[in-house]
């Protein structure tokens, strides 16, 4: 499993620098970058359909994210309680670092799951629901509630967004009138 | 155990990011890390040593498959998460334009 | 922004475009319609078909993209997709329950077979391109409208 390591490290050496890189736009770019060995990662677990998804998905979301920063790359104000609110947030980051080792030990061992449900899924995907990919045949079939409230969640961010760049409501005396094309 | 802390550390560094960081799209790309760090903590919890990808073929008999029902939930998961991350920028684009800063702390001094 | 860049990028990108795209909108509807028998499914699908219009938008300019698939014909996708699906899942109730598998199953390993599988998956590859899309044509909306105001100050 040591190419597994190898790309984890890959990903957490592209986070570290999409954390600190002052300028926005190389910090969304290495983000895009973390996403792309996710994929690979994907890939080396045996997951081909995740891994096909998250890479459109990486790709749509990094053309969102680069529109959302271009040419608004603002410097970073540095000033404040630097020192105090570093101390809080590490903090609380080494309780959760203690309470996640001691939940980690009592998960079973990294390559030896428990299938006690995937089993069934595994033996009867096939001669009862007909699909080859057992994980379309689980998606569609035996937990079709978990896409269905996946679509209700998808049309209520679409309406969200559409909610919020739209220009009719609120709008002031001047605007009126030349902005009417949009929305 | 290494690969769950390693994967454990990516969730903190998202987490780090959120909690300290002032400007609104990199608080954004720590929320986008620690979802990356959960799907992936599902993948590995669902990976089976020596196993194949669950698609059955019709030359051969494939046995020892991996866990399908973590990859199914990570899969709708994925695609939410877009729709989020997307709903997140437009509020942001929406900062910027009342507010001309991404910056939170200026946020408030700056109203009109 | 310049009222040229509005229009769209270079020569050369407008030609590979030209060339491209629709195998990759052939490669979307591909990777939709074979998701229960090979790696892919409605949601890859769905968002491959998405970028291909995005691809279109980005290379030409919103309008020539927006003629192509207008902004009302993109609602009455999104809308129609959850439909489908939602009917689907309710057709079950005839012979049974939600989401009863209720077509014939077929011959394994064909591109017709396994019941409402496909059908669902082109319900929900339809719904997801056409949503993510609608967002991203919103977002990019918004973005020229930030920076026609900021010409203006």
């Amino acid at each position: 499993m040591i190419d597994l390591h190898l790309l984890l490290i890959a990903m957490i050496i592209g986070a570290i620098i999409a954390v600190e890189v002052k300028d926005l736009l190389s910090s969304v770019v290495a983000l895009g970058a973390v996403g792309l060995v996710l994929s690979i990662a994907f890939l080396v677990l045996k997951a081909p359909d995740v891994a096909i998804t998250q890479l459109v998905v990486e790709i749509l979301a990094l053309i969102i994210l680069i529109r959302a920063t271009l040419r608004k790359d603002l410097p970073f104000s540095a000033s404040g309680r630097w020192v105090l609110n570093t101390f809080i947030a590490v903090c609380f980051i080494g309780v959760i670092l203690v309470v996640a080792y001691k939940c980690f030990k009592d998960l079973p061992e990294f390559g030896y799951p428990i299938m006690r449900v995937a089993e069934t899924y595994l033996k009867e995907g096939l001669p009862k629901t007909g699909a080859a990919n057992i994980i379309a045949s689980v998606i569609l079939d035996y937990r079709a509630f978990d896409t269905l409230g996946e679509a209700t969640v998808l049309f209520t961010a679409v309406i969200g967004v559409l909610a919020l760049v739209r220009r009719i409501g609120r709008k002031r005396a001047d605007e009126t009138i030349s902005d009417k094309e949009e929305y | 155990m290494s690969l769950y802390l390693l994967c454990l550390s990516l969730f903190l560094i998202g987490l780090y990011c959120v909690l300290r960081k002032r400007n609104i799209i990199k608080i954004i790309v720590g929320i986008i890390i620690c979802e990356y760090a959960v799907n992936l903590f599902f993948v590995l919890v669902a990976y089976k040593i020596g196993g194949r990808s669950p698609i059955h073929s019709p030359e051969q008999a494939i046995e020892n498959m991996v866990d399908a029902l973590p990859q199914a939930v990570v899969l709708t998961s994925i695609v939410i998460g877009l729709a989020t991350t997307a709903l997140l920028i437009g509020i942001a684009m929406r900062i910027y334009q009342k507010y001309g800063t991404f910056d939170i702390t200026k946020i408030r001094e700056l109203n009109g | 922004m310049s009222r040229e860049h509005d229009k769209g990028m270079s020569v050369i990108v407008k030609t590979i475009t030209r060339l491209t795209v629709g195998l990759i909108f052939l490669y979307g509807i591909h990777i939709l319609s074979h998701g229960h028998v090979s790696p892919g499914g409605g949601f890859a699908g769905g968002i491959i078909v998405a970028l291909s219009f995005v691809h279109l938008m980005l290379a030409y300019g919103k309008d020539v993209a927006l003629e192509k698939l207008p902004r009302g014909v993109t609602s009455l996708f999104e809308g129609m997709g959850a439909i489908i699906f939602l009917s689907i899942a309710l057709i079950g109730f005839t012979s049974g329950y939600f989401f009863i598998n209720f077509l014939a199953k077929g011959e394994p390993f064909r591109l017709f077979s396994a019941g409402i599988i496909p059908l669902c998956n082109i319900a929900i590859g339809l719904k997801v391109g056409a949503g993510l899309f609608a967002i991203f044509v919103a977002l990019v909306l918004l973005k020229f409208d930030t920076e026609s105001k900021e010409n203006k100050k």
